[in-house]
């Protein structure tokens, strides 16, 4: 039996004396993509921030096709080039051009040499329309642009694994698409994805399987077709109306 | 119906060129009348004729002019070693200072003693406790050169200062951008090395130049401890010639030097404003170009 390529065991983690994520046990398969929703507030984005060992844990385990990445003594850099995260606010690398942006990783972490590197970074800008953007300075690109490019930036690693915290919030509506539209190309080829979001038609359309998270538990999971239309517990009913009521989901 | 043009409410005469022509001529009377003013009270003064031979005194400016810039070279000469040295020095304290964790207490707890010290002494006391000092123990192996000293003095006062203006920078950078290099999978010092000192020095670049500006003219400090530069060598023509005239032009000297700094800093400074304002106007969504939808 192969491992898991990520699995999460008794979880917990604690800001001072808020507790944030408390017990979290979660199995993910390779190429599956995992949709986490809850309120602001229910350990989304911490929870990723975890895996990619911004945050310290406090209890439990992380696992990356069966090697402990919590473990005490494992080299932290090494982790994180396998675990790719694009955040909220893209924080894309002002001083540096889009090119520059995505080569940085694999230059100086992976030591790949400059050329090389930059060859592979075009393929990857010229897969998601960035291509004519390689010379520009992120402050000249919208915010899907640059989000895209953010994208790139975690791809270039070329990552076991893929955190998305919430890559559209900081979008406007109109630009929200052309994201979406590079998750889902992601999708079908196949990446191992965990994605916060609050796009719910989204999720809806391209996750394996939605987490409904509550209070720092997963309180319940499922295929997207059964979370949405028959969610079992009150709470994920109740999260599901309040969208549903501001019109980010039609049912 | 056809739109009339647009008229000026207040008559044609007053237009933006009417106003800046007004604008010119008030200031030209007002800047004569204020200084006209000026000279008048300073040259009816009772003491203008004895002043003017103490301190104006033509042909002792010119003859001691090209002194004191010969003597200038001694100051461009520290001042270029120290600047170099301090800007070295001074980042290696920042960043001592910005390490993180428990581990690394003692290093930041010297570097901020360090810092403390130094800023809270008076530069003239630290360049003669050091300049003097030291060369007295005698050390094995240590210079005694009044030059060598003074360069170290220098560099370690202003050190302090710069270390300062840096570590503002690198707080400057928002965590967010560590983060983002980390989460690639850079260590410590690559995330620091090529994501927040690239954006802290470009933003401290302005303020550093200040401090610069502050050691051109501290050089004359270190006359103190028998360097013989242009505040030393104005000293002696003065005390040669019984006149005041030497110290003028070393101050033409310095004022030559430093206000061109001084008006590049405030340059620079403008158009980092200009910067940040017109960056924000490009993250603002208003303005955004809308991206293309992906396929």
């Amino acid at each position: 039996m192969t491992a898991a390529a990520l699995s999460i065991e008794g979880l917990h983690k604690s800001f001072g004396q808020l507790e944030v994520l408390r017990g979290i046990d979660l199995e993910v398969a390779e190429h599956e993509v995992i949709a986490l929703i809850g309120a602001s507030g229910s350990g989304k984005s911490t929870l990723l921030r975890c895996i990619n060992l911004i945050e310290p844990i406090d209890a439990g385990r992380i696992l990356i096709e069966g090697e402990e990445i919590t473990a005490k003594g494992v080299n932290v850099d090494r982790i994180r080039r396998r675990v790719g995260i694009v955040f909220q606010s893209f924080n894309l690398f002002p001083h540096m051009r889009v090119i520059d942006n995505v080569t940085l990783g694999p230059r100086k972490a992976l030591r790949q040499p400059g050329r090389q590197a930059d060859e592979a970074a075009m393929v990857l800008l010229e897969r998601f329309g960035l291509a004519e953007k390689a010379q520009d300075y992120p402050d000249r690109l919208s915010g899907g642009q640059q989000q895209r490019v953010a994208i790139v930036r975690a791809l270039a690693m070329q990552p076991d694994l893929l955190l998305l915290d919430e890559v559209t919030s900081a979008l406007d509506p109109e630009l929200v698409a052309e994201v979406l539209n590079v998750v889902r190309e992601l999708a079908a080829g196949g990446m191992t994805m965990l994605i916060a979001t609050h796009e719910m038609a989204f999720a809806r359309d391209i996750a394996s399987r939605v987490c409904f998270l509550d209070a720092g538990r997963i309180l319940e999971q499922g295929p997207p077709a059964q979370i949405f239309a028959e969610p079992r517990e009150a709470r994920t009913r109740q999260f599901l109306n309040r969208i549903i009521e501001a019109g980010r989901l039609q049912v | 119906m056809t739109a009339r043009p647009f008229r000026p409410a207040r008559g044609p005469r007053v237009g933006p060129v009417a106003e800046g022509r007004r604008s010119l001529l008030i200031a030209t009377v007002s800047t004569i009348v204020v200084f006209g003013g000026i000279v008048i009270v300073v040259t009816n003064a009772p003491g203008w004729p004895a002043f003017q031979q103490a301190f104006l005194n033509g042909p002792i400016f010119w003859d001691s002019l090209p002194k004191v810039v010969g003597k200038f070279w001694t100051n461009v000469r520290l001042f270029l070693i120290a600047e170099v040295l301090i800007l070295v020095f001074g980042l290696v304290l920042a960043v001592l200072r910005s390490l993180p964790g428990p581990v690394f207490f003692p290093v930041r707890l010297l570097a901020t003693l360090y810092v403390d010290l130094f800023r809270a002494l008076p530069g003239v006391l630290v360049i003669f406790m050091l300049g003097l000092g030291i060369p007295a123990l005698r050390l094995q192996g240590v210079p005694t050169d009044e030059f060598f000293w003074a360069v170290v003095v220098l560099t370690l006062l202003y050190s302090a200062y710069v270390s300062e203006v840096y570590r503002a920078g690198i707080e400057s950078v928002h965590p967010s951008q560590e983060a983002a290099a980390r989460s690639l999978g850079l260590s410590r010092w690559q995330g620091l090395r090529y994501v927040v000192l690239p954006q802290a020095i470009r933003r401290v670049i302005p303020p550093l130049l200040n401090d610069f500006i502050g050691l051109q003219k501290d050089t004359v400090l270190v006359s103190f401890i028998g360097v013989v530069e242009i505040f030393r060598e104005t000293q002696i023509l003065q005390a040669a010639k019984f006149n005041f005239t030497p110290y003028l032009a070393t101050a033409l000297v310095f004022l030559v030097v430093t206000i061109p700094l001084a008006r590049f800093t405030d340059y620079l400074l403008a158009r980092e404003k200009n910067r940040r304002v017109s960056g924000v106007r490009v993250a603002a969504p208003s303005m955004q170009r809308g991206g293309q939808a992906a396929p």
